[in-house]
Formats: structure tokens, sequence, C-alpha cells
């Protein structure tokens, strides 16, 4: 099949009389550097284009907002009001931090345990969170809290991983002097 | 010409109007025309709020009564579009309320609202009316008290499909005692318990109340009560209908249904009893509209509804309806326009349910009226979509979605080219086309060729090459909003129709090949576009130019690029004041 003739066409990149020679692209997963916030919808889409022969379906891979169905007609057969919205494999929960002025979603299921995940809060929002210890809480400026299914504000990090990982509804970064001790 | 025409026979003409289409066209025939109309258009749409600002409008139309605008594109029903992109409504409500004292109407789709703007809403308009707000966000029920409480006049408070903090149900309570015209209250989304006795008290004082639309939390048991108070009611939505069974529960249901004598449009639902579900059947044949969707009601239940609804209209409905159900629908509701059909367990392989192409294929044979359908399923053939196509040439609105995507022609493994194919040759009224499954550039191609009056496509996880784009965007005359993701189109196509963008509303791409650098050169050398890159990635900065960004969202506009994005969104091509870069 031949190409229609883009010579002919109105913009081209490079300058004009240069032939329009370009480094292979790359799929976009080998230019993400793992710094990058979610990258499910980035997973099998591309790369299973360029391998997978037509014949074959291709993989499982659950993809963001795919198939195109609200993510408040999910929730219909759960039963349940939930600030997770649940597309496919992931857990999208709101995060909010004081003096931020606008919230920001995170899907729990990228992050191994609680330290991926304080990485990927400080990333997101440019701030210093820390580390947990049991006794002493967050020992820096943010401490990150989270509601619970109950609709209890709890300290982030008190319960197992897979534990939180279901009953967190939604996260707020808060200034560690709001934070009562209790 | 135009001077021996007097003023106010124009202004007689021109009120007849209605279509902003229509008023358009006038306001070009010459310099009198346009400032004529100018003057009495007392509607305004505005179909991508960032392709004007607010200034622009309230300049040039001094008389307006309705507003209407859209903000995020459609993928952001999805969560393409990251939270925090924009579709700020607050400067728009400055600029409405400092020139439009008497506005009336305000409808909005996609935005984001604060309690600040519905505040500013409740204090700066007397003769407020209309308040309809569409997949918004960004408000709480605060913000419904301050409408509730302030809006002496309002007849609509519709809250379609939002996303509300819930602070508390006391809003509905901030209604005065005074206060009787609502014609239409449409809090179905929303999910706190509202006070029940103010609801009522509500209903009983609002003798125009057309449309009451209930949320999950009023239960069965209440419903008669309301129904009772609300007996010239015509489109209605229950809440949760479920409830342990007792007769007299349902016989007073069933009651005040039948009283309903005006009531066609039923929706609501959630939790079916399944044994109460009779209790409607005395409504059915009045019903043009019915909307099931949320109920997790099986086939035979469903099918018994249907198959008493000779008058419907639009049936939005789970796949729980079977082929079978879809089967007696096609030979019950002749009158049918619109079929949705959307997905019980959407993220399953596997068929949960019996319904296939077969479903689409019978009521695109029974029903000669059937003009836009939605549809979710698993499988499809191309013998299917020629079935459908050559059944049903008047369709105008064709939305098919095969749950896995790239799924071929399940007979004989081969693309649906040839199905979609057909549907764009006999359908040559189509406006509307979201395609699924395999599809190669042939499609494409055909579309280019045939589908001369689309307005709007959606593509997913198609194609083969730029070709396809090309097809799409040198063929489709009318095309204005097209939206792709996970195709493998690139820069040639986009950069060598890079004029037709500006004849369009919008175009997104995500999960393509489209490259940093064709972006920046084409916000360069397209002042009437704002390109925006979407890209989160952290090092974002250090991406080479020939590398492919992550999302990105093209369209015209007068006013030049925005200044409220957050930081992962650029406009690329333009230097701070809005100059195109050209170095």
């Amino acid at each position: 099949m031949d190409l229609i003739n883009f010579e002919a066409t109105e913009l081209r990149l490079g300058l004009p009389g240069s032939t329009d020679e370009q480094p292979e692209i790359k799929s976009i997963t080998s230019v993400v550097s793992t710094n990058k916030r979610s990258s499910s919808e980035m997973g099998s889409s591309i790369s299973d284009e360029n391998d997978s022969s037509r014949s074959s379906p291709p993989t499982k891979a659950q993809v963001v907002g795919w198939p195109p169905v609200r993510s408040y007609r999910r929730n219909i057969l759960q039963g349940k009001k939930s600030d997770q919205s649940e597309t496919g494999s992931g857990i999208y929960v709101k995060v909010s931090m004081d003096g931020a002025p606008y919230l920001r979603k995170v899907d729990l299921k990228m992050y191994k345990g609680y330290e991926e995940l304080m990485k990927g809060l400080q990333g997101m929002f440019k701030c210093i969170i820390g580390l947990y210890s049991e006794m002493e809480g967050y020992k820096s400026e943010y401490a990150p809290t989270y509601e619970d299914k109950d609709g209890d504000w709890m300290l982030v990090g008190d319960v197992p991983w897979d534990m939180f990982l279901t009953s967190c509804r939604r996260l707020r970064i808060m200034k560690s002097c709001d934070v009562i001790e209790s | 010409m135009a001077s021996s025409f007097p003023e106010e026979v124009l202004e007689h003409v021109f009120s007849f109007l209605i279509s902003q289409k229509d008023r358009n066209a006038v306001s070009l025939v010459c310099r009198s025309w346009y400032e004529m109309e100018r003057w009495c258009r007392k509607r305004i749409f505005v179909g991508n709020c960032y392709a004007v600002n607010p200034r622009v409008m309230s300049r040039r139309f001094p008389e307006v009564r309705a507003v209407y605008l859209k903000g995020k594109p459609h993928f952001a029903d999805f969560n393409l579009v990251p939270d925090g992109w924009g579709g700020y409504v607050y400067p728009w409500i400055v600029e409405i309320a400092r020139v439009y004292p008497w506005l009336e109407e305000i409808r909005l789709k996609r935005m984001v609202v604060s309690d600040e703007c519905l505040e500013m809403i409740g204090k700066s308009f007397r003769s407020f009316k209309v308040l309809v707000l569409k997949a918004c966000e960004g408000f709480s029920t605060d913000g419904l008290a301050a409408i509730a409480a302030n809006c002496r006049n309002l007849r609509v408070l519709d809250l379609r499909e939002c996303e509300v903090e819930e602070l508390s149900g006391h809003w509905l309570s901030h209604f005065p005692d005074s206060f009787t015209s609502l014609e239409c209250l449409n809090m179905a989304c929303l999910s706190s318990e509202v006070s029940f006795s103010a609801l009522e008290r509500l209903v009983a004082r609002s003798p125009n109340l057309k449309t009451l639309r209930l949320n999950r939390t009023i239960p069965l048991e209440k419903l008669s009560t309301l129904l009772q108070q609300a007996q010239q009611v015509v489109d209605f939505g229950a809440g949760s209908y479920s409830a342990e069974i007792r007769s007299d529960v349902y016989s007073s249901l069933a009651d005040a249904f039948s009283r309903c004598k005006n009531l066609k449009s039923l929706s609501g639902f959630w939790d079916v009893t399944p044994a109460y579900l009779p209790a409607i059947f005395s409504v059915c044949s009045q019903l043009t509209s019915l909307n099931l969707s949320y109920a997790t009601t099986q086939s035979p239940d469903l099918t018994k509804i249907v198959g008493q609804c000779y008058n419907l209209q639009r049936l939005v409905v789970l796949d729980y309806i079977e082929d079978t159900g879809l089967s007696t629908v096609s030979m019950t509701c002749k009158d049918l326009r619109e079929l949705v059909v959307f997905p019980s367990d959407p993220y399953v392989a596997d068929a949960n349910v019996l319904l296939t192409e077969q479903g689409l294929v019978s009521v695109s044979q029974g029903c000669p009226k059937l003009h836009s359908v939605l549809y979710f399923c698993r499988r499809m053939s191309n013998s299917a979509l020629i079935s459908i196509s050559q059944n049903r040439p008047n369709l105008t609105c064709f939305r098919l979605c095969i749950i896995e995507p790239r799924v071929p022609d399940y007979l004989t493994l081969e693309p649906l080219d040839a199905g979609f194919g057909s549907i764009v040759k006999n359908c040559k009224q189509l406006t509307r086309l979201s395609m699924s499954g395999l599809l190669t550039d042939r499609v494409f191609e055909y579309i280019g060729t045939h589908a001369k009056n689309l307005d709007m496509l959606s593509i997913a996880f198609a194609g083969d090459s730029d070709l396809g784009l090309h097809h799409v965007l040198s063929g489709c005359d009318n095309l204005r909003k097209l939206e792709i993701r996970d195709c493998p189109f690139g820069d040639k196509a986009l950069l060598a129709n890079a004029s037709k963008l500006e004849r369009m509303r919008s175009l997104w791409m995500s999960a393509c090949f489209v490259s940093f650098g064709a972006c920046k050169l084409l916000g360069q050398k397209m002042p009437g576009l704002n390109v925006e890159v979407i890209d989160e990635r952290a090092n974002v900065n250090s991406i080479p130019d020939y590398a492919p960004v992550e999302k990105v969202y093209i369209y015209r506009t007068v006013s030049g690029p925005r200044f409220d994005m957050p930081d992962f969104v650029r406009i690329m091509g333009k230097d701070k004041d809005g100059v195109n870069n050209l170095s």
C-alpha cells in the first residue's frame, strides 16, 4: 500500500529541504522512567501493538478507562458507596494536601508498600513526609492520613499494607502540627 | 436592502431563530444584521470553554438569558484526563454575574464548579430559574444549600452524574417554605441521605413538579408517600427499589404508580427486589423512556416489563436483558428510537450473560425508528454489522463497544473493517460513531470516503499507520470532534492535516505516537490552535523531541493559550504572552 506523498504536506518536522528522517519512535513504555506516577495506562497497549499478531487476542492487561464505562456505574454491582473508583485492577483514591489548590488521584495498586506510597506522594506534592515509626508517627512537616471504611481518619502506616488497601477510601496529607495525638 | 427593513421587523423575524447555527449564519450576512442579531441573542452555547474567553461573549451579546458551557473533553468520563486539568467555570460565573443580572439558565457539562460559584449564582441573578450540572465536580452539598436558599424562582435543579462532596443531607431543607416553583429535581447522583420530611414537604408544595429523580437512599417503602403528593409527575426516578416483601407496601406502591397518569419516564431502581417490579406494570404502556441500568434484575423480569412498553422510545438497560429480552423489545417496542445496553460486569473476559450481537441485530430488524445505539457486548461479526446497516440506514448515532480490545469477527477471525464500512456506507445520516474490535487502516479509508456527515468519531486500539488518521482528517468534511486512544497514529498525518484542525472543535490523542516536536511545531505554526500536551512523567523536561507524548489535546480557540493549567499540562509552541514561539 503506497503512502500518500507526505512531502506535499503543509507542515513537517525538520528544516525545509531536508528529508524527513527521524530516529525510530520508540514505544512509550521504553522512554518512561520509573518515576512515573502511574504506568498502567501505558502498560501493554503500545507494546502489544508492536508484537502481537493479528489473530491472537491481546494479553489480559487491564487498561485505564477501558471499557469506556463511567466510574459510578462500576460500583453498581458492589452495592456500596465508595471513593475508590476501580478501573479493573487499579484502586484509585483521591489525595488532598493541606494548602494545595487541587486534589490528585493515586492508584494504590501501583505501590508495593507504604515506603513506595510515601515516595510517590512526596514526588507528587513535592513535600517531605519522611519515615514512620510506631511510637512517634511521622517526624516531619507533613503527616499522611486516610479515611477508612468507617469514615474515621487514621494515620497511614499502622495497619498491614493489604488491610490498608481494602479499607482506604481517600488520603489527606495534613500538616503535622494539625494532627492531634491520641 | 437592509436599511429598507425596519429594525423591529428584523428583530421579530430573528426571534424565531433558535438554533445557534442559524443565528451565526444570519450574523454573517451584513453588518447591520450582525448588530441586530447580537442584541437579541438570548441563548449562548460554548462547546469548549477554552475556545473563547467570557469577555468575548459578554462584549458581543448584551442580552443573554441562558448559557450552556462545556469543559473537559469526553474522555474525561473514563479517567483519561487527570484531575486538575482545568475546566473551571469560575471566571465565567464572575463575568456573567457582572454583565447579565437577568440571567435565567446555566447549563454546564464536565466542568469544575466550586461552592463559591454556586453561592455567586445564588446571589447574583434575581430571575434565576434553571441549573443543570452534568458530569461536573468540585462542589459540595454546601453549594447546593446556597442555591436552595437563594434562588427564589428556581424551576430546575438537575444534577446528572456529578461528583459531589457530601457534607450533609441538610441542603434540601434550605428551600424556604415559600418556595413553590420547582419543576424539576434530579438528585440521583447524590449518595447522602436527605431529610425525608423536608423532601416530602417540598414535593407537596410544588404543584408544577414534573421531574423527580430520587437518590439511592430513599427507600422503597417511602415511594408511595412521595408519589401520592406528585401524581402529576412526568419523569420519575425511584431510589433503592428493595424491601422486605410485604403486601401492604406493595399494594400502596402499585396504587400510587397507577395514579400517575402523566408518567412517561422511569429511572433509578437500584438494588431491585423482583417481587416489587409488577408495581410499575400499570404505567408501562405510558412509558416513552425507561432506564433500568442500575437494576441488577435478570432477563425474565426485565422481559416482562419491556414486553408491556408498547410506546417506548428510549431504553437504557444492563446486558442482563440478554438476547431474548432484546428480541421481545424488537417485537413490542415499535416506536423505539434509542437503545443503550451497558455491561454488568465489564472486567470479566468471559460473558456472564447471554447477550451477543444477536440482540442488537433483532432490535435493528424490528424497530424501524431506531436511530441511536450504544451497545456493549463481547463478540461481533461483519455479517451482523452489515445486517444492522441494511436494516437501519436511518442510524444517526452508532456506538459499539466490544469489551476486549482488538477482537476480530468471531466467525471469520477477520478484522471488522467490512462491517463498520457497511455502517458508514449505508447510514448516510450518521453523525456519531464509536468503534471497537480489530480494525485496520482500511476501515478508516471507508470512513473518509463515506462518512460525510460524521460529526464525532471515537477510536480505540485500531489502525495500522498514519494513513488511517489521514483518511479520517482529510475525508470527513463535517468532523468536529475526534478522540483517539492507543492507536499507532503519529506526526505525519497530524501535520499534513493541520489546517483541518482549525475547522474542528477538538482532537484528543492519547497513547499514540505523536511526538513532542510535532506538537511544538503545530503550536508554533497554527495560531488558532492550543496544542496541549498532558504528560505526567516526572522527567518530562528531559524527554527528547522525537519521543511520543502521553496525551495531546488540540482545540481551536480565539482566545489564545490559557493560564490556569497545572504543571503537567503544557501549551506547546507559544510563549507566555501567547505569541507563537517560532524559535
